[in-house]
């Protein structure tokens, strides 16, 4: 398995109030297990089952994902800032680990 | 053996081929695409409880034809307000075609200010994909898109 390498794009900066895009990827298999190995064995499956965005500690939005997401899965939304903070981004493993990466914004007024 | 030729490995192994597509041809000609959709339609009732979704607000953006069934795009966004008065608390993403019905869940706080969202997904075939959108006052509203799709995306 590769390593799990989470990537974001956030703004460094924006206005208070400004709507800005929050792109992630991060670099995961998605093995679905529905698919067998070249001995007809099933491969178990293990997938990004969740992810959340917070803002300095306050929930922003969370993903619940199903083995229909694709490999190396994108997610993107929006996000009305109103003070400057920490994004805070968590991919939940189906083996239990969370992989986790951070983004500054400093918002102006 | 000596009289006849035995088969070869390679006849052999087409034999079995054939069998093994015509048994596929069957499972498929037998009601498989009806029970995708109960399946689908059995996890819109455990999303969403016995609340009657309505056509319109919400939209799901796919292409018509994916070449790729392993990574189709998809954005679903609805039209609303976000504010802690009224907002779109979550939209969730269905399949008809796959097979688990589930594709994703998003859920909103008035925070993302805009309910709006983009992701890939997996497509086994060509099917309908569904976008349910709950609303903070109890309301939901549905649309259904079709994807042609023409390679597969799921384990094929």
């Amino acid at each position: 398995m590769a390593e799990v390498k989470p990537r974001i794009k956030v703004p460094k900066t924006a206005k208070k109030g400004e709507l800005v895009e929050i792109k992630t990827l991060v670099t995961h298999v998605m093995e679905s297990g529905q698919r067998k190995d070249a001995e007809g064995k099933p491969i178990p499956r293990r997938i990004i089952n969740r992810f959340t965005c917070e803002l300095n500690g306050k929930p922003v939005c969370e993903m619940v994902l199903h083995p229909a997401i694709s490999a190396n899965p994108f997610i993107s939304f929006f996000v009305k800032v109103e003070e400057s903070g920490t994004f805070t981004f968590a991919w939940h493993d189906d083996d239990g680990s969370v992989h986790k990466a951070e983004s500054r914004i400093e918002v102006t007024a | 053996m000596t009289s006849r030729r035995a088969a070869t490995r390679r006849e052999v192994i087409g034999q079995l081929g054939a069998g093994a597509l015509a048994a596929g041809g069957l499972l498929l000609a037998g009601g498989a695409a009806r029970a995708d959709v109960a399946r689908a339609q059995k996890l819109l009732v455990e999303l969403i409880g016995d609340r009657t979704p309505q056509e319109g607000k919400v939209r799901l953006d796919m292409p018509q034809i994916a070449e790729n069934g392993q990574t189709v795009p998809l954005t679903a966004a609805v039209d609303s307000p976000m504010t802690a008065d009224s907002y779109c608390k979550a939209i969730h993403v269905l399949a008809d075609g796959n097979p688990e019905a589930g594709v994703c869940s998003f859920k909103f706080t008035p925070a993302n200010g805009r309910a709006e969202f983009s992701t890939r997904m997996r497509l086994a075939q060509t099917q309908n994909v569904w976008a349910v959108a709950e609303m903070s006052d109890g309301s939901v509203w549905m649309t259904k898109t079709e994807v042609k799709v023409t390679i597969g995306g799921c384990g094929g």
